[in-house]
């Protein structure tokens, strides 16, 4: 896989010294958004969307120039300056510009700046779109920096960037307690996430007194095991925090309190996928671990399960989609686990699923636009008369995201499939089966939204969105029907550098798994067309007594979950911290400065504010500097 | 030895292109004495902006003498052997200058209370008749520019003395209008009259050990230079009692200036009672100059003795950092909690100090000019630090209780993010100046083979990090208190936070630009 142990990365000249430039532009429009002032509020968020777009241009001539090269120089690092070099020790900040990170900008500009047009019609009444749009920029710059860093801690720097943009957009409408609250679970399970990202730097700089990817790849194969594996897991966790895989996972649904277009952009094509991209990128200590690398395939399966369980159950258009998001992302860290047989599919399906899942939120942005804001899919019906346009984008994003050929899931899903049945019998059957739920629950929505009969709220006249809102819709579902195919023959060699290494020789011809998958698929939309296409959907939710129903709808009780195994645990921890600092640590604190001879206490009693006990003390001073210099000479 | 005729005097050799800066600032500041004698009747009004431009315009030309005079490369000993122009007096110069005028320029501000922050007529009795008809009348004299700038003139030649009486003349040019002006707060006088008062007693204290112990290394040496007494170390003509005697006495008084627990005491209270312009300028340049001064004193002339004096520097090293961070736990005035920072910060510079770590040909920074940069680091934060202390606070009192730091995010919440980010400068985190000067600091300590030290600095560190996010915890997640009270300050306030904070970031993004002038600039000539 890309072998950056063996292609020594070459220096960034010509274009490449201007990569910089992707991650400039937008943060300094956010600044200027942000600084600016109401002046601004007009005509800002153009400045905005051209800032996005410049950087796709940017990166597009990088793709292209990249395309052009041999294939050994297609590893291209930018060196941006020195943060600090005494001697023999510096530390270079730069960019990595390689077909892994390029793919991913060429992801993060192109959806972004369709999401960034979208958002002039969708956020076109709010008073606060300047700033909406500002924290988008800013969002999309961190997201690049993470991407591009060619260390472990510039990207860090912009992982941190991706989880405040975040923070911000999710309690975007802060008026809503909901909404701030969930900003700050987000804001709180991303942490734990972080401390895993804080602990894996600190063992690479131990191990490989680096953190630049090409010597902690160069320095994984000597490893010990124990070392790569607990790296690993460091790693995982890092990427469990912001991919929202199970244990870290229940912050997603909740993030569905922000604008529509930011859950398309950060909680579906780009930011939650993250933790993909670091998995990946760190292939060289997974390699070095079969333990780490089981732990992510199980994490993986187990997240694809949860993910598809939870859209099955839930009433709320986005939080179908949130689920199914955490399903999708564990379909990638399934093929990222079972190792180079599977890097390049999770990239590739991280790339379609950033195409067709975005196409299905700003979807259901437009249902929601059109139905004043309801998210309840019983409360919808029918709507394919009403919003055509819409209705035929969202159904090539449902066609493409079940894995219907020849759209783009088919072919991404499908080798993971098969990649999944190769590497563990148990892995693959599971994501079979993943496969048959996918298509269960997006036909459920499908038909709860757009057919059967209308069950619209009364004084909801719903209505297609402006054009500015479709055209980006228009050109999403265009590339959830061909990205697949397009990238089907393409991506593995692309992403390997080293040819005649194809783990999986890759054809458009169905292979017995895949044909069977097709057949899974097909049972789980019969299934959905048997429960939700023939009967009358009622409006309310019916009670139901079936634990599995119970349990998916309440997130399969991760709230519980969490509080049980982590809020009280962490509170009660709190409290005997707390009470430790009060009657242990102040008490410790005391002596300890007793012990040293007269501090805190005994320096405040000092303090007396009187000249001559100051005077005093310094007479001691000299005594003691006296009494050190004399036994100095003794020892 | 030729006799020397009685009436016959020898013309000194002045190099007054080099000794411009000095001779520049001393001028500025006898010009500016001469202000509040003749700027009578209607131009009164004008005193306070003849003051402060003859501070930027000294300030600025010495700043220009300094740079156009270190192309030229380090000169040596000018003055007849009195003052030394090598590369660290060219960067303390630098740096004293700068700081001086960013925290001059707070001196100026007025638009906060209405009034200046210094008393009218300093010398009218606090409560009498005199005070207020000078407060009414708004009788206000200017000196404090000139004593600001007569302070600094001393710092200069303190921090390029190159024997010890010049140093004992830079150092009590500097102590005396430091003193006065402890003294000259409009608010609360009585309180930062008896500062003043208890900083003199002090001073004078130390000044007597300090006056003692040149004695005692004039006995030693048969001289006053630095570099003869440095030569006589090496091969001593008697035995070394009055050395070690001298060296202690010396050490007495460069550390009290700087802070150093046990004779530090004065800072808290001193710091707390002077107007806090004032604080702000002791804080950075009194510590500037007593720090550098310390270095040259310890390492040109009794680096030969440095295994005596090293063990004595790093107790005192840990009992400061110690002393300094516990005490600073507890408290509740911001002022007050500013000082006993202070005093931790003068606890990790002397783990440097402490180690005498010296170029061993890696480049990597040494002693000299890794203190260089954590001074710069420092004191970029502190001068912005005080000035954001003179603007929150309610204009009517002195009081800088923490809870009137309350909820001051959502209030103003550009105050709250740049007083934020000098806090974390001062905890040294990311992407901060002092997070480098510390690596610095501890790393030129570790390197003089002082690794011990920096763990305990390593470990105060962390605990001081409290001290400083406690601050930010209670400006961002509490609510707003009543009390809680931002003025609307002038360009003078403003330029200072802004230039502290510019620099705060660019020296924690891209520390080279300081510390590689530091590296080529910090060797000591004797």
């Amino acid at each position: 896989m890309f072998l950056l142990e063996t292609i020594h990365p070459v220096a960034g000249t010509g274009m490449f010294a201007n990569a910089w430039w992707m991650i400039a532009a937008p943060l300094l429009v956010a600044a200027i958004l942000l600084i600016g002032g109401r002046m601004l509020d007009a005509w800002g968020h153009y400045l905005a969307v051209a800032a996005i777009w410049f950087s796709f241009a940017v990166g597009a001539c990088l793709f292209a120039e990249m395309w052009g090269r041999p294939v050994t120089e297609r590893v291209v690092e930018s060196h941006l300056y020195d943060w600090f070099s005494v001697g023999a020790w510096s530390f270079p900040v730069g960019l990595l510009v390689d077909p892994l990170s390029i793919v991913f900008v060429l992801l993060i500009t192109g959806v972004g700046g369709l999401i960034h047009i979208y958002s002039i019609g969708y956020m076109a009444h709010d008073p606060r779109r300047r700033r909406f749009f500002a924290y988008l920029n800013l969002f999309v710059a961190a997201m690049l920096t993470l991407v591009l860093a060619d260390s472990y801690l510039i990207l860090f720097v912009g992982w941190e960037g991706v989880g405040l943009a975040s923070y911000l957009l999710i309690s975007f409408w802060q008026e809503r307690p909901s909404a701030a609250a969930a900003g700050v679970k987000a804001f709180v399970m991303n942490r734990i996430g972080d401390v895993g990202m804080v602990l894996a730097i600190s063992s690479m700089l131990a191990m490989f007194g680096s953190v630049r990817f090409v010597d902690v790849a160069a320095g994984a194969a000597a490893l010990e095991p124990m070392w790569a594996t607990l790296i690993g897991i460091f790693l995982l966790v890092g990427a469990c925090g912001k991919s929202a895989q199970v244990p870290l996972q229940a912050w997603l649904l909740d993030a569905m309190e922000g604008p529509t277009p930011v859950s398309a952009l950060i909680h579906a094509a780009t930011m939650v996928t993250a933790g993909v991209y670091l998995v990946v990128r760190s292939h060289a200590i997974f390699e070095a671990s079969p333990v780490a690398q089981m732990a992510v395939v199980i994490v993986g399966t187990v997240t694809l399960l949860f993910g598809a369980w939870i859209g099955c159950s839930k009433d709320d258009i986005k939080k179908v989609l949130a689920g199914s998001t955490m399903s999708q992302i564990g379909y990638m860290m399934l093929a990222a686990g079972i190792g180079p047989a599977g890097y390049a599919f999770a990239i590739f399906h991280l790339l379609t699923h950033g195409a067709f899942k975005a196409n299905m939120f700003l979807g259901a942005g437009s249902v929601m636009h059109g139905m004043n804001d309801d998210v309840n899919m019983r409360h919808y019906g029918a709507l394919r008369k009403a919003m055509p346009y819409t209705f035929y984008t969202f159904l090539m994003g449902y066609l493409a995201i079940i894995g219907i050929p020849p759209l783009a899931g088919y072919f991404s899903k499908d080798h993971i499939i098969e990649a999944a049945f190769h590497a563990n019998l148990i892995a693959g059957v599971c994501a079979l089966l993943g496969a048959g739920v996918t298509a269960f629950y997006m036909t459920r929505l499908m038909f709860m939204t757009f057919f059967g009969q209308e069950r619209w709220e009364p004084g909801v006249h719903p209505h297609e969105s402006p054009k500015v809102m479709t055209v980006p819709l228009i050109v999403l579902a265009l590339l959830s029907i061909i990205a697949g195919a397009v990238m089907n023959g393409w991506i593995q060699g692309w992403l390997e550098p080293a040819a005649g290494n194809h783990p999986h020789e890759v054809s458009l011809i169905p292979t017995p798994i895949g044909l069977l998958t097709i057949v899974v698929v097909l049972a789980g939309v019969a299934l959905g067309w048997a429960l939700f296409g023939r009967r009358s959907v009622p409006t309310t939710a019916p009670a139901s007594s079936n634990p599995i129903t119970i349990t998916g709808r309440n997130d399969l009780f991760a709230d519980a979950i969490n509080d049980i195994f982590v809020v009280q645990p962490t509170g009660a921890v709190a409290r005997g911290v707390a009470t430790f600092d009060h009657n242990g640590l102040d008490k410790a604190v005391d002596s300890s400065a007793y012990a040293f001879g007269g501090l805190s206490a005994q320096v405040r009693k000092l303090q007396t504010g009187f000249a001559r006990t100051y005077a005093l003390t310094m007479v001691a001073g000299v005594v003691l500097v006296g009494v050190v210099l004399i036994l100095t000479h003794l020892a | 030895m030729t006799m020397m005729l009685p009436l016959e005097i020898t013309a000194p050799t002045i190099e007054f292109r080099q000794l411009a800066p000095i001779l520049i600032l001393f001028g500025a500041a006898c010009a500016g004495v001469l202000v509040d004698a003749l700027m009578l009747g209607r131009s009164r009004r004008w005193r306070g902006e003849v003051q402060i431009g003859l501070v930027v315009g000294g300030v600025l030309a010495a700043l220009a003498y300094t740079v156009a005079n270190l192309r030229l490369g380090p000169v040596g000993a000018v003055a007849m052997g009195s003052i030394m122009l090598d590369g660290p007096t060219a960067v303390m110069w630098v740096l004293l200058l700068v700081f001086g005028l960013l925290a001059v320029m707070v001196f100026k501000e007025e638009r906060l209370a209405g009034v200046p922050v210094f008393a009218s007529s300093a010398a009218t009795v606090p409560g009498s008749r005199e005070e207020a008809e000078a407060d009414r009348f708004r009788l206000e004299q200017t000196e404090v520019f000139p004593l600001a700038l007569f302070s600094l003139t001393g710092m200069l030649v303190f921090v390029s003395a190159n024997d010890l009486l010049t140093l004992f003349v830079g150092l009590e040019v500097f102590s005396l209008p430091l003193y006065l002006m402890c003294g000259m707060a409009r608010k609360r006088r009585l309180l930062s009259q008896e500062a003043a008062l208890k900083y003199f007693l002090l001073g004078a204290f130390s000044s007597g050990f300090f006056l003692f112990g040149i004695a005692m290394l004039y006995g030693f040496s048969g001289s006053f230079d630095l570099g003869t007494i440095a030569a006589a170390v090496t091969a001593p003509a008697y035995g070394r009692g009055l050395l070690y005697a001298g060296l202690a006495l010396v050490a007495v008084g460069l550390l009290f200036k700087i802070g150093i627990v046990p004779f530090a005491n004065w800072i808290p209270d001193v710091y707390m009672g002077a107007p806090t312009p004032l604080t702000g300028f002791m804080a950075i340049c009194t510590k500037m100059a007593a720090v550098g001064a310390t270095l040259r004193v310890f390492y040109v002339a009794l680096g030969a003795e440095r295994w005596t004096w090293q063990p004595v520097f790093a107790v005192l090293a840990i009992i400061t950092m110690i002393a300094g961070t516990v005490a600073a736990l507890t408290q509740r005035d911001v002022k007050r909690l500013l000082a006993y920072s202070s005093i931790a910060h003068a606890g990790f510079i002397f783990t440097a100090v402490t180690g005498a770590s010296q170029d061993v040909g890696a480049g990597q920074p040494t002693s000299v000019s890794a203190i260089l940069f954590y001074l710069a680091a420092y004191g970029f934060a502190t001068v912005g630090a005080f000035a954001i202390v003179t603007l929150v606070r309610n204009p009517a009192s002195e009081e800088n209780d923490l809870d009137g730091w309350a909820g001051l995010a959502a209030k103003r919440p550009w105050v709250a993010g740049l007083m934020s980010l000098f806090l974390l400068s001062f905890a040294g985190i990311p992407p901060t100046a002092g997070l480098m000067g510390k690596w610095a600091v501890f790393a030129a300590a570790w390197r003089g083979g002082y690794w011990w030290l920096v763990v305990i600095a390593v470990l105060t560190s962390l605990v001081a990090a409290y001290i400083y996010l406690k601050v930010i915890v209670i400006m961002f997640a509490r609510p707003p208190a009543p009390n809680t009270y931002v003025g609307e300050a002038s360009l003078w306030t403003w330029i200072p936070i802004v230039v502290g904070a510019v620099a705060t970031l660019v020296l924690g993004i891209a520390p080279d630009l300081l510390l590689g002038p530091a590296s080529l600039l910090g060797t000591f000539l004797r």
